[in-house]
């Protein structure tokens, strides 16, 4: 294999990653977020118990791709990391606050404490959901780079832009969350998830238009690659297919389907990461940075492309057995705790 | 002295030394949840599936707190050592994703089946799935300690132009010559770590009256694994020494505080002392001659190396190395007579009704805590001036990040890890101080999982001792 396609397998086993992690981690955050409207103990820990078996393997997409993208872009990882340094910490704080909340909130003494952790379980799913978005953002609008070292200032990913994208991701994340509460609970609570699913979803589709006509008046080479022949070949099926998707949503949602929605919102995630990957390729770090300038050397590629081939399929078979083995709607005290 | 090189390594040691102890809590747990279900399958024993349910509660917020703390650890390399992630990442990088990939994933993958699907997925594949954790958190434990036994040994790479290292042979990245000394060592203390934890709260409620059939099965556990794996955990240790004395020799004289390489008397052992770095002497010590020649080279006259040996740039800071390593020993040695009081408490048929035995036990609980934490300082900190020894500076591998960036992370990772993780401390050590309960569940993965509970969680609104050790819905 030439160097090129292994460093381009690299991308898309980040990609692939980080894609994981947003839209499984996305909906554990969301229940969290949900948590603003869902506001009885008994409800609130059937959410928890939706998730509780796999959220940790969930979460360890991130991890992967923060080793990934060290192991395969040592470059990219040691820019990106200081120059996001608020909000990659700030994201880990919120993690931190929702993790240990998943057990606590079941341990606690006191109902005072027990609300404690449940705002804390809250509060840290805003907090991570937004930094992802700000750090989604300031990579997009581009991060000043002089001799392969972060260059900026402290504050350069504070723009209108980046926090347009980290409410995007808020959003995007609870409706996600409600579309897998639809799926996974039944009765009273099943019924408020699909109203929250349905408002969440026509305002998520409304910040995905902003964010879209954004992005590509941020770089120049983001407006060639989605207007300009024959690009636009390549990128103009991405808003059909979006529009296409939440036509179907729509139905799925007046016509009470349980797993309708929750498969259009992880296809219109899955659609909007494909646009974000049109935009990046072949950078890594907007505006200068590529992915062949990046690379760790074949060498150091080649030793984990291997593990990885190997492995990841049977990560995905076992993850997909542990989902398997928890399927099926999660009952008002069936309580794993 | 405070800049922002100083504090970004102050942060990194908080952080990694609050992390380093729910892993070592977990590989070892992990492990005797695992021998605990194997028991309970073999002999059909209750007291054996009590324990296992009422150290995997204890278990799973253990975990819970590793992983987010790990989380921020993996992260960390970028936002405090990007230039060290720059240069050495090409080599470490993918050792650490075989981590993610062959066993963060195995860990997380199983950890929802072995806290929760036991009904589910009946006691065979159950049972394959506390395993498939054990197994996940020792893997996890050998690439990460590779990682860092590469850092201490560095083998299989090139520099490049540029100062970027490159792997050029990854067998010997991996198998690096301390790897196989800091492995077995890290091991053997996460095990003591976790006989230690369990035989204080053994003994905890033996000394409160509640001398159950369960608390004396933990409690026996407990002491064999003391007795047996503190004199294992001594001897990795020397083995550990002469390694470490072959390739990093300063570390060692730094332990030692030596200051001049030793002469034809071979060198005496420093027992106690002040290692004063502007002097360049050990100020106030108490030696015994001969006694550091023999057991770094196992020979009464044998050579050991002084700090005066490399330019005083060169040598890592031996006041703090001096003193951590001898509280670890210390500690150990306190271990080592607590495994032999055991034994001779069980040949006398006492074990169960001494009750200095039983003080000394939960005394003793945060020893091989505290000795794994200083002996990592030892290490790390003896590693000094170096990240990756002999090749990049510590100084050369920080991030561009300055210092209001640092402090004020510093600050807010204090407060957050003391708040939260303090609070889990001590919802760990409240459930400890409940006795496991005797039979309260039996579990029979042919009925049906669907069945009417009491939430466990809420103390309040549940009788006493219908709280304990419920881990599945109560039946």
């Amino acid at each position: 294999m030439s160097t090129e396609t292994i460093i381009s397998i690299w991308a898309g086993l980040i990609a692939f990653a980080v894609l994981a992690y947003v839209v499984l981690d996305g909906f554990d955050l969301g229940v969290g977020i949900l948590f603003a409207a869902e506001r009885g103990s008994e409800d609130r820990d059937t959410m928890v118990n939706t998730i509780a078996p796999m959220w940790d393997g969930n979460e360890t997409w991130l991890v992967l791709g923060g080793a990934g993208l060290m192991a395969a872009f040592p470059l990219a990882y040691s820019i990106i990391m200081p120059a996001l340094y608020p909000t990659v910490l700030g994201m880990l704080f919120g993690l931190i606050f929702r993790g240990v909340a998943f057990e606590l909130r079941f341990r606690a003494h006191s109902e005072r404490g027990r609300r404690g952790w449940d705002m804390s379980f809250f509060c840290g799913s805003v907090l991570a959901a937004f930094c992802q978005g700000l750090t989604l953002g300031g990579l997009l609008q581009g991060i000043h780079v002089v001799d392969g070292q972060y260059a900026g200032g402290w504050f350069d990913w504070l723009t209108p832009f980046t926090i347009l994208c980290g409410v995007a991701v808020v959003v995007g994340y609870a409706w996600l969350g409600a579309c897998w509460l639809v799926w996974r609970t039944d009765e009273s609570l099943q019924v408020r998830a699909r109203k929250q699913a349905a408002a969440l979803g026509w305002v998520m589709l409304a910040l995905i238009i902003v964010v879209s006509l954004w992005t590509p008046l941020l770089n120049p080479n983001f407006m060639r690659r989605w207007f300009h022949w024959p690009g636009i070949l390549l990128t103009s099926p991405v808003p059909l297919l979006v529009g296409l998707l939440a036509v179907v949503f729509h139905f799925g949602i007046v016509r009470r389907h349980h797993l309708t929605p929750f498969l259009c919102a992880l296809a219109i995630f899955a659609l909007c990461f494909a646009g974000l990957g049109i935009s990046f390729y072949p950078l890594i770090v907007p505006p200068d940075i590529t992915i062949w300038a990046a690379a760790a050397p074949r060498s150091s590629q080649v030793f984990i492309l291997i593990g990885a081939v190997v492995l990841i399929p049977v990560i995905l078979i076992y993850s997909g057995f542990s989902y398997w083995v928890f399927r099926g709607k999660v009952q008002a005290g069936e309580h794993y705790h | 002295m405070i800049d922002a090189f100083h504090l970004a390594r102050a942060q990194f040691g908080f952080t990694v030394a609050f992390h380093i102890m729910f892993p070592a809590f977990s590989i070892g747990l992990a492990s005797y949840l695992m021998v605990l279900e194997g028991l309970w399958l073999r002999t059909g024993r209750q007291v054996y599936l009590d324990l296992f349910r009422y150290w995997a509660k204890i278990f799973s917020i253990g975990f819970a707190m590793g992983v987010v703390s790990g989380l921020v650890m993996s992260y960390q390399f970028g936002t405090n050592w990007s230039n060290y992630s720059a240069k050495a990442g090409a080599v470490i990088g993918p050792v650490m994703a075989y981590e993610v990939l062959t066993a963060f994933f195995l860990e997380a993958g199983f950890l929802g089946v072995m806290l929760f699907g036991m009904k589910r997925v009946g006691r065979k594949l159950h049972f394959f799935s506390t395993c498939m954790v054990a197994g996940g958190t020792i893997l996890s434990a050998f690439w990460i300690l590779s990682v860092n036994s590469w850092m201490q040994t560095p083998a299989g790479f090139g520099v490049a132009a540029d100062g970027k290292m490159f792997p050029t042979n990854y067998w010997q990245v991996i198998f690096n010559p301390s790897v196989f000394v800091r492995v077995p060592h890290m091991m053997l203390a996460s095990y003591l770590v976790v006989a230690f934890i369990v035989g204080a709260v053994g003994a905890f409620h033996m000394l409160r009256g509640h001398s159950t059939p369960a608390v004396r099965t933990m409690f026996s556990m407990a002491m064999w694994m003391a007795a047996i794996v503190t004199p294992m955990q001594i001897a990795m240790g020397d083995i550990h020494g002469l390694n470490t004395l072959e390739y990093q020799p300063m570390k060692v004289a730094a332990m030692e505080g030596d200051w001049e390489p030793s002469g034809p008397n071979g060198a005496p052992l420093i027992l106690f002392g002040i290692p004063n770095m502007a002097t360049q002497h050990t100020d106030y010590k108490i030696e015994i001659p001969h006694a550091s020649s023999l057991i770094l080279t196992h020979s009464w006259n044998g050579r050991v190396p002084g700090l005066n040996e490399v330019p005083a740039a060169d040598r890592p800071y031996a006041p703090v190395v001096f003193w951590t390593f001898r509280v670890m020993v210390g500690l150990g040695f306190l271990m080592f007579g607590l495994g032999l009081f055991s034994l001779f408490a069980r040949w006398r048929g006492t074990l169960f009704s001494n009750r200095l035995l039983h003080r000394a036990v939960f005394i003793m609980a945060p020893a091989p805590l505290i000795a794994m934490l200083c002996g990592w300082m030892t290490t790390e900190i003896g590693r000094q001036p170096y990240t990756v020894y002999g090749v990049l500076r510590t100084i050369d591998s920080v991030s561009p990040i300055g210092l209001p960036g640092i402090a004020t992370s510093l600050a807010v990772f204090a407060v957050v890890y003391f708040a939260v993780f303090g609070a889990g401390i001590m919802v760990i050590i409240r459930m400890m101080a409940k006795p496991p309960v005797v039979g309260e569940l039996s579990v029979d993965p042919n009925k049906p999982i669907r069945t009417a509970g009491i939430h466990p969680g809420l103390a309040g609104a549940v009788p006493p001792g219908m709280g304990g050790a419920s881990l599945l819905p109560a039946e």
